[in-house]
């Protein structure tokens, strides 16, 4: 059952866009992000939305996984969208008892509906297209300045990659345990909310003791391999850019442009 | 030959959890000559992988002193040209991998020692190769088995090119198809590559193909010498809570019976000639 928790989920593959840098990757996803909240004529969407959808198309991520995956976020969106279209003050259309649906309303919801889908299919695009240890590789890379004050870039790569590391290894031992546990006679399925979080305890008791015990024995298991920080650590496998990545950026500078370009000049 | 390690009347002490001291080597004198294959056998609670940690300065001696290579472990500054020479496997696999791809993971130790990236390439393409892992290179470790971790876990180790690999206990999670694979390549790498491998162990099984058998009971070592040597003396093995291979056993009895047999005969197929000859 807990097999089919995906996080941050990746679709391998060798695309134009899987080939990027994933520092590219990350610089273009804020360069979107800020193109997406400067946009506020209606037309200003078009190149945003074109943009995502040649992405999505030379990436050959299937639509639908990619609609699949704003499930869970659905009812923020629609909720987001409603309260705007009668909250909205401005020229009413109509008048329907005490809710009144205003001009202004309807424009906000449409804006705000597109807005962030928009924006969680562009970071879609980002963790599907990249592995999680290249993400953390980019970031670490992108955020090197910050050593300068004091900020443990390294460090904090390094955990995000060891929790990534382990998140299966931790989910196959809770499966262990609950079995265990369930061979016992405990039961996880029937009861309210706080019986159910009862429940949990002999669960995530066992679990924790575990997660430090693997942790002391990683921390070993590194200081053995000559582990100490990353001052003076190389890296096998390193980033470098290319004449995609200049191609990609050129895009999103596109991008940009554009949507000033139709801020100022659109309807 | 040259020792790689010399341990001289090494003492370990720690507090216990009743804040009792608790002595876990008391007084061990041992040299390990580069190129060997030494197997340290032992129950739980004779010391072996308290001693296992002292091989590459985890553990400091409480007193004596523990040379690698001429380098005492007690002086921080040697403690990354140690960890060098000594290569250390652990018993679990999963806790001792720390990337999310074999390779990187391989390349961790590299990496550390601040090598060039075309050279760590080499080196764990070299070291993936030697423990047969290679076709998996891009998987996730999660998904294999934990004699193909552990297997990972020595590539991780030899791409380091240690002069020695210590590994406490690292088949007593695996499963007999996966010993035998874990079993397999460090005696290759012992044959091959000439590194010296200590291998800290209870299964007799795994005793029989070593240079050198170093027996341990209550921090003490109680018996050292071939596997020959060492299981001729069927009795104190016993005395230290410990069985012999069952080949021997069955010489072990036959003798008792009268039966002339060489004690010496320690794989199956030594044993039944043996046998054999004995009744024919």
């Amino acid at each position: 059952m807990l097999k089919n928790i995906t996080l941050g989920q990746y679709f391998p593959g060798n695309t134009f866009v899987h080939r990027l840098d994933p520092r590219t990757k990350l610089l273009i996803i804020v360069v979107y992000i800020v193109a997406l909240f400067l946009v506020d004529k209606i037309t200003a969407y078009l190149p945003v939305i074109v943009f995502l959808a040649i992405s999505v198309m030379v990436s050959k991520i299937k639509l639908k996984s990619l609609v699949s995956g704003m499930k869970p976020l659905f009812v923020i969106i629609v909720i987001t969208a409603i309260i705007n279209l009668f909250f909205t003050s401005g020229e009413p259309i109509v008048k329907l008892w005490v809710v009144t649906i205003t001009k202004e309303g309807v424009r906000a919801a449409v804006f705000m509906l597109l807005r962030i889908s928009l924006l969680i299919m562009g970071t879609f695009m980002l963790t599907y297209t990249t592995a999680p240890m290249q993400l953390t590789d980019g970031l670490e890379s992108l955020l090197g300045p910050l050593k300068k004050i004091k900020m443990p870039v390294h460090e904090l790569a390094m955990m995000m990659s060891i929790a990534l590391r382990f998140i299966p290894t931790l989910i196959e031992e809770t499966d262990k345990i609950m079995n265990a546990q369930k061979a016992r006679g405990a039961d996880f399925e029937t009861g309210g909310l706080v019986q159910k979080a009862k429940a949990m305890l002999p669960l995530l008791i066992p679990l924790f003791i575990s997660a430090f015990r693997r942790a002391d024995e990683l921390a070993t298991a590194m200081e053995s391999r000559c582990y100490s920080g990353g001052e003076g650590r190389t890296k096998m496998k390193q980033l470098c850019y290319g004449a995609i990545d200049v191609t990609a950026g050129a895009a999103a500078i596109v991008l940009l442009a554009m949507v000033i370009l139709l801020n100022t000049f659109g309807i | 030959m040259s020792n790689i390690i010399e341990i001289r009347n090494l003492v370990f002490k720690y507090i216990n959890d009743e804040e009792l001291e608790t002595v876990a080597l008391d007084g061990i004198d041992l040299n390990i000559e580069e190129g060997s294959f030494v197997v340290v056998l032992g129950h739980n609670g004779s010391g072996k992988s308290t001693l296992a940690k002292h091989l590459n300065g985890i553990l400091q001696p409480t007193e004596g002193t523990v040379l690698v290579a001429g380098m005492d472990t007690r002086d921080e500054k040697l403690m990354t040209d140690i960890r060098r020479k000594v290569g250390m496997v652990f018993q679990n696999p999963d806790n001792q991998i720390v990337a999310n791809v074999v390779e990187d993971d391989v390349a961790f130790g590299p990496e550390n020692l601040g090598i060039e990236s075309e050279e760590i390439r080499r080196r764990v393409d070299e070291a993936l190769k030697a423990v047969d892992m290679w076709e998996f290179r891009s998987h996730a470790p999660h998904l294999l088995s934990g004699g193909q971790k552990q297997r990972v876990a020595i590539a991780g180790v030899i791409a380091m090119r240690p002069h020695c690999i210590v590994l406490d206990e690292p088949t007593a999670m695996l499963d007999p198809v996966g010993r035998a694979e874990v079993i397999e390549t460090i005696m290759r790498l012992n044959k091959e590559q000439g590194i010296t491998v200590v291998l800290i162990t209870h299964h007799m099984s795994e005793t029989i193909d070593a240079d050198r058998l170093i027996v341990m009971a209550d921090g003490r070592i109680i018996d050292d010498g071939t596997p020959q040597q060492v299981f001729a003396n069927v009795q104190k093995l016993r005395d230290a809570g410990l069985s012999v291979p069952e080949t021997t056993q069955l010489i072990f009895e036959l003798r008792k019976e009268g039966v002339e047999l060489p004690l010496s005969a320690l794989s199956v197929d030594e044993c039944a000639e043996s046998i054999f000859k004995a009744f024919a």
